[in-house]
């Protein structure tokens, strides 16, 4: 049950990479110290000297391997050319719209696909997050109740709630297909047919997702002040008008920021898609997954690499419209 | 010490809603009709179903005796009810699972809140070259899927013989939470007014003494909540460590564990639960207890900018 010599293990290992971190960080320091205080007597030596651990760190592990990464995405590496491979230009760019990514199935299904996910979980998130954060707003008996057992999934591991809802899609002794049964319906075939599977990974993901928005949406709305809807009310508004006049765009500086993040998210959620798939359909994948089977299923390291950066740009390229089309941001400058 | 209840007024808006909430068009007593109070009502207590049912499962199953783990029951406690899965998957090595997760979180959380504590206070207070295109960096840092890392990290880390060990994780692990830390922190840092600072070094304090003996203490709130930002994640997380720890048994975090409960073929379904709850109960209660900061956190890093 409980192995002594592997808990000595882990607590040595855990133990010496402490040790190292420490003694990297003190000898940097110290070059620094001697380097900028000493020796070139800067006024902010102590600026470089706070940031140079966290820079060192994303140089190594962040920078480092996006660089080298940008390398193999040049080259054929996979398993069989592991040690020997060779550069090849930008062919496995090509490839990657030319080709199928994985057995079967071609970039421009997976990527629809990873739109429609996207587009489905954020609409549904914000809008499902919206209608629990208005109904929340108010005064009333059990709200902090509600306002707890609603953010259950959220506090749920999200890898356990993956793997337990993947259960329960089981055709026979999961609770969803029993209780379709129960009220007169066919079960559904969630792991084995497509789209059942794709529509099952979306229910798992708008039940993890809505809770995250509910409680962002509500703090925004608590800080709207009621004067606003006293003064609507005396011209005469009715509450649709006032949702869109004056909730909306007081809502714009929380929404703003949360959709953004949400979708980066969502586009990037693994666990969702990689569980709840299976049986390994190609027409449940989305992107990540696909460039995680491409790489670690099919050892394509060369052909995925280049598969990653194309999947960055389209991330990068959707934020940089977005935060161009909001105005998020203007305050990094500051 | 009146600063620091300022400050710390960000981090409990809620509590301070009820005052203000009586002028609110949304409150219950005015306009709301007894009849839309029950319908509000029954669609909260509605959703709420839905939101806990899934766990009361998990709860169920992992009641069932071994010979009935399969069943189209749908009652909450099984008749009869037994701890057995359970005691099973303590055997299986849960314990174990546990107990590595818990020295690669804890070591990741503390490295990684240090080096995002002091980065971030730099900053927060200085102007220095190249502060804003780095700051843009860590931005564009979170939009990275993990997945497109993992084919580099994976490849260096069977150059450096780091596959199957702790240590390759913890250094993995630490760096990736470092961007949104550094985030979380730099906004709070700067709601504290720079006037305390000041004032200790007027009173012969060095920079350094300054931030390490006034400013650090004073954001214990924001040091616990990042400290859980990233303790959460390392803990959940499966991707990276699936592929540094590769299939090595003695070794596994509890996700990798669970999961091989749950292969392909074999399915331990029942002992599957009893992991699920045993993992996540503690966990859930910890993260209640606190949403309320980390929302507060969420919304200073990314909100105030």
């Amino acid at each position: 049950m409980f192995d002594f010599g592997a808990i000595l293990k882990s607590l040595s290992e855990v133990g010496t990479t402490i040790l190292a971190v420490l003694a990297i960080v003190v000898v940097l320091e110290a070059i620094l110290y001697l380097v900028l205080v000493k020796w070139l007597k800067v006024k902010n030596a102590l600026v470089y000297m706070l940031v140079s651990p966290a820079i060192l760190g994303l140089l190594v592990l962040q920078v480092y391997p996006l660089v080298w990464e940008g390398y193999i995405s040049m080259t054929n590496m996979s398993l069989s050319h592991f040690f020997n491979y060779s550069f090849i230009g930008l062919k496995n760019y090509v490839r990657v719209f030319t080709e199928p990514v994985l057995k079967q199935v071609t970039f421009f299904p997976l990527f629809w696909r990873t739109i429609l996910w996207t587009a489905i979980n954020v609409i549904c998130h914000v809008t499902g997050g919206m209608i629990l954060a208005l109904l929340l707003n108010r005064d009333m008996k059990l709200r902090g109740l509600y306002r707890m057992i609603i953010i259950i999934p959220w506090a749920l591991p999200q890898v356990v709630a993956a793997m337990a809802w993947r259960g329960e899609f089981n055709f026979e002794y999961g609770w969803i297909n029993i209780m379709l049964k129960q009220i007169g319906l066919q079960p559904v075939q969630w792991l084995t047919s497509p789209v059942p599977n794709f529509a099952a990974m979306c229910l798992v993901n708008i039940w993890l997702g809505i809770p995250f928005m509910t409680v962002i949406l509500l703090g925004g709305l608590q800080s709207i002040s009621g004067e606003f809807y006293e003064a609507a009310e005396m011209d005469g508004a009715n509450n649709w008008q006032k949702f869109w006049k004056i909730t909306m765009p007081l809502m714009q500086p929380i929404m703003t920021p949360a959709v953004i993040l949400g979708t980066v998210w969502t586009f990037n959620t693994f666990n969702i898609s990689f569980f709840i798939n299976q049986y390994e359909l190609e027409t449940s994948d989305i992107l990540v997954t696909a460039l995680f089977r491409a790489a670690f299923q099919y050892n394509r390291y060369g052909f995925s690499a280049a598969f990653a950066f194309i999947i960055f740009f389209i991330l990068l390229i959707y934020s940089v419209f977005y935060v161009r089309a909001t105005g998020a941001l203007k305050g990094v400058k500051d | 010490m009146t600063t620091r209840n300022a400050t710390l007024d960000t981090s409990t808006l809620e509590q301070k809603q009820p005052k203000r909430r009586k002028t609110n068009f949304f409150r219950a007593n005015r306009g709301d009709s007894k009849f839309k109070r029950l319908i509000i009502h029954l669609i909260l207590i509605g959703y709420c179903i839905i939101s806990i049912y899934p766990l009361l499962r998990i709860f169920s199953v992992s009641l069932r005796p071994g010979n009935r783990v399969l069943s189209t029951d749908l009652s909450i406690i099984p008749p009869d009810a037994t701890l057995e899965n359970y005691k099973k998957v303590i055997d299986e090595g849960l314990l174990q699972w546990i107990w590595n997760s818990l020295a690669v979180t804890i070591t990741t959380s503390i490295v990684g809140v240090i080096i995002a504590a002091t980065s971030a206070y730099a900053f927060s207070r200085y102007k220095f070259k190249g502060r804003t295109t780095l700051l843009i960096y860590l931005l564009t840092t979170q939009m990275i899927p993990t997945a497109m890392l993992m084919v580099p990290i994976y490849i260096l880390a069977i150059k450096l013989g780091l596959i199957g060990t702790y240590r390759g994780l913890v250094i993995a692990y630490s760096v990736t939470s470092v961007p949104f830390s550094i985030w979380i922190l730099k906004g709070y840092y700067d709601t504290i007014p720079t006037e305390l600072e000041e004032a200790a070094i007027i009173d012969g304090a060095s920079p350094l003494q300054a931030f390490l003996k006034i400013i650090l203490p004073l954001s214990t709130p924001a040091l616990s909540i990042t400290f859980l930002f990233n303790f959460s994640q390392a803990w959940n997380e499966f991707l990276i460590a699936r592929v540094i720890l590769g299939s090595n048994e003695a070794i596994l975090t509890w996700p990798l564990g669970l999961n091989r409960l749950m292969g392909q073929y074999l399915v331990q379904w029942g002992q599957y639960n009893a992991g699920a709850i045993m993992v996540s109960i503690p966990v859930m209660i910890l993260f209640m207890a606190m949403s309320k900061y980390m929302i507060s956190g969420l919304t200073l890093g990314s909100v105030k900018g």
